[in-house]
């Protein structure tokens, strides 16, 4: 076992120290809530990129009662050709512990672009999907889920 | 451990340009690595991380899954019938374990 000499800490170092936590907390970037994991993974796959406004239709509950099994569907306009489909979908859940809930890799192979699981919420929060299109853009559409009981184990 | 089982639902006749839905689901409890069991032990994480679908050996939809997809993954998508064939679909556990089911599709 690994012992430490534990210093004892003065007053003025403390309040210090509590000043620098504050002032890390508030340079952007460097803070860890939930909505901004969803907001950096969201810049990681765009690299940046504006997102498009295409109609994304994502059906969720409104008011989920069990956050252990909640279904989730979406469909998007797509002709779905070699040179025009949706490449990729990824679903965010901006209050669960991990944003990342699923990535949808589609193909023209399927026709059509749209699919339906089931995922955990574990509190009521907002759910984003972003697709990723064969060009290069990217479209996102998002919803709020209220949730009764929490879907994590514990 | 409860015995995995994957059931596959993919009708068995379509015709060419049709797109037909497939419907996949596996009996998995997809622990999380954070639920606690009864003695206050937390359970380790073990998933089914990756489900891919192949139709005649080519890769036609793969989905990456995190911890927070429910217990027994459950997945519907589209396919759009250009010949017939079969569909080969894979589920892989953390740890590499494969889980596989297969499903042949005729023309009408």
């Amino acid at each position: 076992m690994i012992t430490q000499k534990m210093t004892p800490i003065s007053r003025r170092h403390a309040v210090q120290l509590l000043g620098a936590s504050a002032a890390l907390s508030l340079l952007p970037g460097l803070s860890f809530a939930a909505g901004d994991a969803v907001a950096g993974r969201i810049a990681e796959v765009t690299g940046g990129k504006a997102i498009g406004d295409l109609d994304i239709y994502l059906d969720m509950p409104e008011i989920a009662e069990n956050g252990n099994q909640v279904k989730m569907s979406f469909e998007i306009d797509s002709p779905m050709t070699d040179a025009e489909h949706v490449k990729a979908v990824y679903v965010f859940a901006d209050g669960n512990p991990e944003p990342d809930v699923a990535q949808f890799n589609f193909t023209p192979a399927m026709g059509a672009c749209g699919a339906t699981t089931r995922m955990r919420l574990s509190k009521t929060q907002n759910v984003t999907v972003l697709a990723a299109m064969s060009d290069g853009s990217f479209a996102k559409a998002d919803t709020a889920v209220k949730v009764t009981i929490g879907g994590c184990g514990g | 451990m409860a015995k995995v089982k994957a059931r596959v639902k993919v009708p068995k006749k379509a015709e060419v340009g049709e797109i037909v839905e497939i419907k996949t689901l596996i009996s998995h409890p997809m622990h999380s690595g954070r639920a606690v069991d009864s003695d206050g032990n937390i359970v380790p994480r073990k998933i089914i991380n990756s489900f891919t679908a192949n139709f005649n050996g080519k890769t036609i939809f793969k989905v990456d899954m995190r911890p927070s997809v429910s217990s027994n993954p459950f997945l519907v998508f589209p396919f759009k019938v250009t010949e017939a064939g079969t569909f080969d679909f894979i589920w892989v556990e953390d740890g590499g374990q494969e889980y596989t089911a297969s499903k042949k599709l005729k023309l009408v």
